[in-house]
């Protein structure tokens, strides 16, 4: 249902910054694949995401998605099918609204915004009911301010925000890094809670290895602006951050270095 | 004096309208828009001039309104799509706006004492329901018939008008259109993670915007009963000062509040400026710098005094520390 052809992304092209992000990227994801991409620094994660998005367009190659290419769309079109949460808890909620009102912009994703109010009484009921779900006592401040919310509350909401619409497509950029060890296990069953309540195709870029082992059913290993290593189900199954370690060693013969990786929890 | 603060509530209502339009481009959209200077005048001109060209005034206060819309949206349009830095739009604007009103006026004032203008026609009608006499019975029975107001046309009729926009701007902010726009100024990454045509928004607001600021110019000149083209000059900060004002003495907290809040920030503004003219060594020509001053204040002072506030707190948790120290035989070590 998503699949990337050939992507390539050069920054800075023809200075001596020049900078090879993506070199020839392809992917195919499932309806309902949940895949968790890891690399070190500079490996070309976040590029990526933000090529799917939208964000930024490719030099070369395409992406489509439902077999209709989207290479071009722009992100506020292209994101009517694309859930995001950032790694920046203030990044996917707007301090000065609501935790209703943020939730009835989030409503608005899928279609085009009308001149009807964006929360009444009725969507009030669900807005309650959804934010239960998730059991972290918002439910019963849905006029509160999102400003006056924790990182972890906040992160947790945009969360609810990218998903409840049941997006095509969830992109995670390190959604949990900025967060200390307890709200990232918070945060990381309400991630799995979430996905699998509406069987979301999924793509998390994490640093955690072993999140990256435990999450979801695929895993990629990126370096260089190339994906160098994707496990299947089977494959990851059995998988240790030994050996992804090693592995990656296999792949380039050089040691993985990233000094964000956390390598056990 | 008490004339004069009539006056001040007067011309308070019809600015008011200008502060909301200001709170929607600094507050809603954080755009600081300068366009404001101009797109006033252009309101009072295209107005001025159709009604001395003989068309309904109603119908050429509307179009003074329509008028500030297109400039606003020009001004959107110069950022969004022509990428240039929000400040530098507006400037852009207010200075080519300049020209654009004088060329719309044909010369740099328009009399319109003995034109038609809203208030003749309200006014008319207002004198034959005898609505002043009515009106003037509360204050009569009471006792304060002194205090009154030589007429209640123009407050009765812009309080309508000024509660009746103001009811809309409510209802669009919480539209699901109106949550996007807010989401725009608030967190515009987000806002475009949620499919929001961020650049459609900034357009839009800033057209409503000064839409509104081009109405409160169509209105003000008839009030005033002349077009001018300098009328604007000043306007964006006695914008910023009602808007400013309003929020720190009625508050916030929610939507519909902040949107009365600056509109009686216009108000007081207005009567802070009356109170002022009566100063003796206070000229009218001292308007400008009171106004500028007056925005100052409101923004250096809450600054000044929260310094103040930690300064003080330190100050004591430091004294804590100190005895804290002291007690524990470490008082020797003590250095300042």
């Amino acid at each position: 249902m998503l699949q990337l052809n050939q992507i390539e992304k050069v920054f800075y092209e023809g200075t001596p910054d020049e900078r090879k992000a993506l070199q020839g990227v392809d992917l195919t994801l499932k309806e309902g694949d949940f895949v968790t991409v890891i690399g070190s620094n500079g490996a070309g994660k976040s590029t990526l995401l933000n090529i799917i998005a939208g964000v930024l367009f490719p030099d070369f190659g395409a992406v489509s998605i439902d077999n209709k290419e989207v290479t071009f769309i722009p992100e506020q079109k292209r994101s009517k099918w694309i859930g995001r949460v950032f790694q920046d808890p203030m990044a996917g909620t707007a301090p000065n609204m609501t935790i209703e009102e943020n939730l009835g912009l989030a409503l608005g994703r899928t279609k085009n915004r009308s001149i009807l109010r964006g929360v009444n009484a009725k969507r009030r009921e669900e807005f309650q009911e959804l934010l239960s779900s998730i059991d972290i006592g918002l439910e019963d401040r849905l006029n509160t301010k999102v400003g006056l919310l924790s990182g972890g509350e906040r992160q947790a909401l945009s969360l609810l925000m990218a998903t409840f619409t049941k997006p095509r497509i969830l992109l995670l950029d390190e959604h949990t890094a900025a967060l200390d060890p307890a709200r990232q296990e918070l945060i990381t069953n309400i991630t799995k809670e979430l996905v699998k309540k509406h069987q979301l195709t999924t793509l998390m870029v994490t640093h955690q290895m072993d999140q990256a082992i435990e999450l979801g059913n695929r895993l990629f290993m990126m370096d260089e602006g190339q994906i160098i290593f994707d496990a299947d189900e089977e494959q990851k199954a059995g998988l240790t951050v030994e050996d992804l370690i090693q592995e990656f060693q296999k792949i380039r013969g050089k040691k993985f270095d990233n000094d964000r990786a956390v390598l056990s929890s | 004096m008490i004339d004069a603060l009539y006056g001040a509530l007067e011309s308070g209502l019809i600015y008011a309208l200008m502060a909301l339009g200001v709170y929607l481009t600094f507050r809603v959209l954080d755009f600081p828009d300068l366009t404001v200077d101009g797109s006033f005048v252009t309101g009072g001109a295209v107005s001025a001039i159709l009604i001395v060209n003989g068309a309904n005034p109603f119908l050429a206060t509307m179009l003074g309104g329509v008028a500030g819309f297109l400039a606003g949206c020009v001004t959107g349009l110069l950022h969004t799509k022509g990428n240039i830095n929000p400040l530098l739009s507006g400037i852009l604007m207010m200075t080519g706006l300049y020209s654009v009103n004088l060329r719309i006026m044909g010369q740099a004032n328009i009399p319109l004492l003995n034109e038609s203008t809203i208030f003749s026609i309200i006014g008319s009608w207002w004198e034959s329901i005898n609505a002043d006499a009515i009106l003037l019975k509360p204050f009569t029975a009471i006792g304060i018939e002194n205090y009154a107001p030589d007429g209640f046309l123009v407050i009765i009729s812009m309080l309508i008008v000024v509660i009746f926009i103001k009811l809309i701007t409510d209802w669009l902010l919480q539209t699901e259109a109106g949550l996007a726009l807010r989401a725009t100024g608030d967190n515009i990454r987000m806002a475009r993670s949620l499919s929001a045509n961020t650049n459609r928004y900034i357009v839009m607001g800033l057209g409503l915007s000064n839409g509104l600021v081009g109405l409160s110019g169509a209105l003000i000149v008839q009030y005033n009963g002349f077009s001018d083209v300098n009328l604007g000059v000043g306007m964006i900060v006695v914008g910023l000062a009602s808007v400013i004002i309003g929020e720190g003495l009625f508050g916030t907290k929610k939507i519909v509040r902040t949107t009365l809040a600056v509109m009686l920030g216009a108000i007081v503004y207005r009567m802070i400026i009356a109170l002022a003219l009566r100063v003796d060594f206070v000229d009218a020509s001292d308007m400008k710098l009171i106004t500028s001053l007056i925005v100052i204040g409101a923004l250096v002072i809450p600054y000044w005094w929260k310094q103040i506030k930690e300064n003080k707190k330190r100050h004591s948790k430091r004294k804590r520390l100190n005895e804290n120290l002291g007690a524990n035989e470490h008082a020797s070590t003590k250095s300042d």
